[in-house]
């Protein structure tokens, strides 16, 4: 009962990227494809969980669904006439990417069922992991760490340097 | 029922990155692009994820993907930037009609 939840949860929450994946790869509204970017994040935020890792599904919650979406979204607002309907996400050689794309997932698929993959046998029960890696964190990953913050605030730095409006 | 294995993730996450590279391949405006780049970093994501999940070292992964979505942010808010830098110059994002250098 349990494992057919578990695979049903699974396809529900695979459905929910790959649909949100295509119709933002596929649309011809740039404002769709932004939203059904939502669709996207949320549902691998749902593998996230399945695949034990609740920390990280909350960052993906908080960081993607909740930050970037919306800093999308700025974008198409600021970016076009709000008014203005027709904004499009024109495509440029359409059956060049399609062949490219679809060489490649074929390509993947296979070897992806090739390869024999060295899986534990009983895989670890799930458990808490944000305890775990706070104290990875402030441990052995302190240097990755501190070296991220130094990132965040040269990028806030590079962010309101390049956006300012030029004042002579 | 078979249970979900690493095939599973791995199928999932290829297909995810496809979607992303034909969104990278055919868009023109520059937020289309900007799409399909989060596309990818998220199958690439979910690629670490679930390895780290079924080959060994759970918390690993996971701290080396917490990085990525770090850089992610940082990365749209910068493309985002420029994309409002370059809109006050050029007046389009059309990533075919921002060639001055071209010109």
């Amino acid at each position: 009962m349990e494992a057919l939840f578990h695979v049903a949860t699974f396809y529900v929450f695979a459905a929910f990227a790959l649909a949100g994946a295509a119709i933002s790869a596929f649309s011809r509204r740039l404002v769709y494809c932004v939203f059904a970017l939502l669709l996207t994040f949320l549902g691998v935020a749902g593998l996230y969980v399945l695949l034990s890792a609740d920390f990280l599904a909350a960052v993906q919650v908080l960081l993607y669904a909740g930050g970037i979406l919306v800093l999308l979204i700025f974008g198409v607002m600021l970016t076009h006439e709000i008014a203005d309907v027709s904004t499009e996400a024109n495509f440029t050689d359409i059956k060049f990417g399609a062949v490219i794309s679809g060489i490649l997932w074929l390509l993947l698929v296979v070897y992806i069922c090739k390869v024999p993959w060295a899986v534990l046998d009983p895989l670890p029960p799930y458990a808490p992991t944000t305890r775990a890696i706070g104290l990875q964190f402030l441990g052995d990953y302190l240097v990755p760490f501190e070296y991220s913050s130094f990132v965040l605030l040269l990028v806030v730095l590079g962010a309101a340097t390049l956006a300012r409006k030029e004042v002579d | 029922m078979i249970p979900i294995g690493l095939h599973a993730y791995l199928v999932v996450a290829a297909s995810l990155f496809c979607f992303g590279l034909f969104c990278v391949l055919t868009r023109r405006n520059s937020i289309g692009l900007l799409i399909g780049i989060e596309l990818m970093l998220n199958a690439g994501n979910l690629n670490v994820v679930a390895f780290s999940r079924f080959i060994g070292s759970p918390i690993e992964g996971q701290i080396w993907a917490i990085m990525v979505i770090i850089l992610a942010a940082s990365e749209a808010v910068i493309f985002l930037a420029l994309l409002i830098a370059i809109y006050q110059n050029f007046n389009t994002i059309d990533v075919d009609e921002i060639a001055m250098l071209k010109e």
